[in-house]
């Protein structure tokens, strides 16, 4: 199963690079960003996958002597957890300057924005 | 042309990367050396969280969630700066919301804020905790903005919430600095038998500071979006 | 081997929905596609024993990031019309 979530966390990355590339409006590009967190995020996830376990919660079926035998990897899992809310705080930055540039000239078409180049 | 091409072997190229990290990974089989660290019954005991992403995101990296909320924070203020610009040209007229969606939504709000409150005090229990209780809070928020679309919305109030949190975090670990083993430690307070409420020291009051400030400063961004709208 | 089937649907679901939201002309479509990538990687991650991970996609990634995609395309279009 980590390997089949691999996979698609791979394609997905590059699938938002390839976006980010070539895509002509702004929005779209933003959007290739956050499909490449998302990405990102399955792949790390799935590296913390352990087999044939459970999650990392101490309860009536894992009990504390046990859990070194019965759960996944919680590190990744919190690292991913910080960086879900942080990739949301930078889709709204992303978005906060096209909503500028777009009060500035109008449109969100990359062609319209020539002086941009220095 | 050429532009198309490069870009084209770029995304070739990350993939060959993409590939060969592919074949290399064979499965994991048992927890690496640091996770079995955290994992050992001692260890458990010691930090008393029954959920194990709580203990690593309040505890071992309790310096990356401050971190991470400050870089929030500098977000929210940023988007504030930027969005807030000239009021220019007066408001537009909006259409006001149906009977329907305002009647559920004056049942639903306090539900769902309850709700996001309930996750984040049971945060070291169950999965969840400040970061998805804060979301779930500003959630109820979003609605509450999306019933009313005219109504002013108070940032003070939500900006004096996220501070009073913000101090209350580094208060809670200058505390455990002087009286347990080293910043952001939560064992000055008993930390009680792993899988009760009242347990884990001070990893409930922690965490649920990191919920009203991560709910009160997402509630901030929607708002200043909110307000993009009313102007024309 | 029920998990494994059902990851692969989903896999094949989220590529499927990653090509529309990049494709697609008609931004109202990609903006939701991309929101249906982060609502079934959130099932992805709890077959993956992330539940928290999971917790945090489902109302962040695909809740709070549509919504305020919206905000943005509506304050756009509303422009383009009167112009």
């Amino acid at each position: 199963m980590e390997y089949i979530a691999l996979v698609v966390g791979f394609l997905i990355i590059l699938a938002g690079l390839w976006a980010i590339m070539t895509r002509k409006n702004i929005l779209k590009i933003i959007i290739g960003f956050s499909l490449f967190d998302t990405g990102l995020h399955i792949v790390m996830v799935a590296l913390a996958y352990v087999n044939e376990r459970t999650a990392p919660i101490i309860d009536g079926t894992v009990l504390a002597e046990e859990a070194i035998n019965k759960v996944v990897d919680p590190v990744p899992q919190a690292l991913v957890l910080t960086a879900i809310v942080i990739g949301f705080g930078v889709t709204a930055l992303m978005l906060t300057y096209a909503v500028r540039l777009f009060k500035s000239k109008g449109s969100l078409e990359i062609a319209d924005f020539k002086d941009a180049k220095w | 042309m050429l532009r198309n091409s490069l870009i084209f072997v770029l995304v070739i190229a990350v993939g060959v990367i993409f590939y060969s990290l592919f074949t290399q990974f064979d499965g994991n089989d048992e927890l690496s050396d640091l996770a079995q660290f955290y994992a050992q019954k001692e260890n458990i005991d010691k930090v008393g969280s029954a959920n194990l992403v709580t203990a690593v995101v309040v505890t071992y990296r309790g310096l990356d969630t401050l971190g991470e909320v400050t870089i929030l924070f500098l977000t929210a203020a940023i988007i504030g700066f930027f969005l807030k610009g000239k009021l220019e040209e007066g408001k537009r007229e909006v259409r006001p919301s149906s009977e329907i969606l305002q009647t559920a939504a004056a049942v639903l709000i306090p539900i769902i804020i309850v709700f996001g409150v309930y996750i984040f005090i049971n945060g070291h229990l169950t999965p969840g905790g400040g970061f998805q209780g804060g979301a779930i809070i500003a959630s109820a928020i979003i609605l509450m903005l999306l019933t009313r679309p005219t109504m002013p919305f108070n940032h003070k109030l939500f900006s004096t919430i996220e501070s009073i949190s913000g101090l209350s975090f580094i208060t809670l670990g200058v505390l455990g600095a002087l009286f347990a083993g080293g910043f952001l430690d939560n064992r000055f307070i008993e930390t009680g038998t792993v899988g009760e409420l009242i347990s884990g020291g001070a990893i409930p009051i922690i965490y649920s500071f990191v919920g009203l400030k991560v709910g009160a400063e997402l509630s901030n961004i929607l708002g200043d979006f909110q307000e993009v709208q009313n102007e024309k | 081997m029920t998990y494994i089937i059902v990851s692969i649907l989903l896999g094949i679901i989220m590529l499927l929905m990653t090509g529309i939201a990049i494709l697609h002309k008609n931004m109202v479509v990609a903006i939701i596609a991309a929101g249906v990538v982060s609502l079934f990687a959130s099932v992805l991650y709890l077959l993956l024993a992330a539940p928290d991970v999971a917790l945090t996609e489902a109302a962040i990634g695909s809740g709070l990031s549509t919504i305020i995609f919206f905000y943005v395309l509506n304050k756009i279009r509303k422009n383009n019309v009167a112009e």
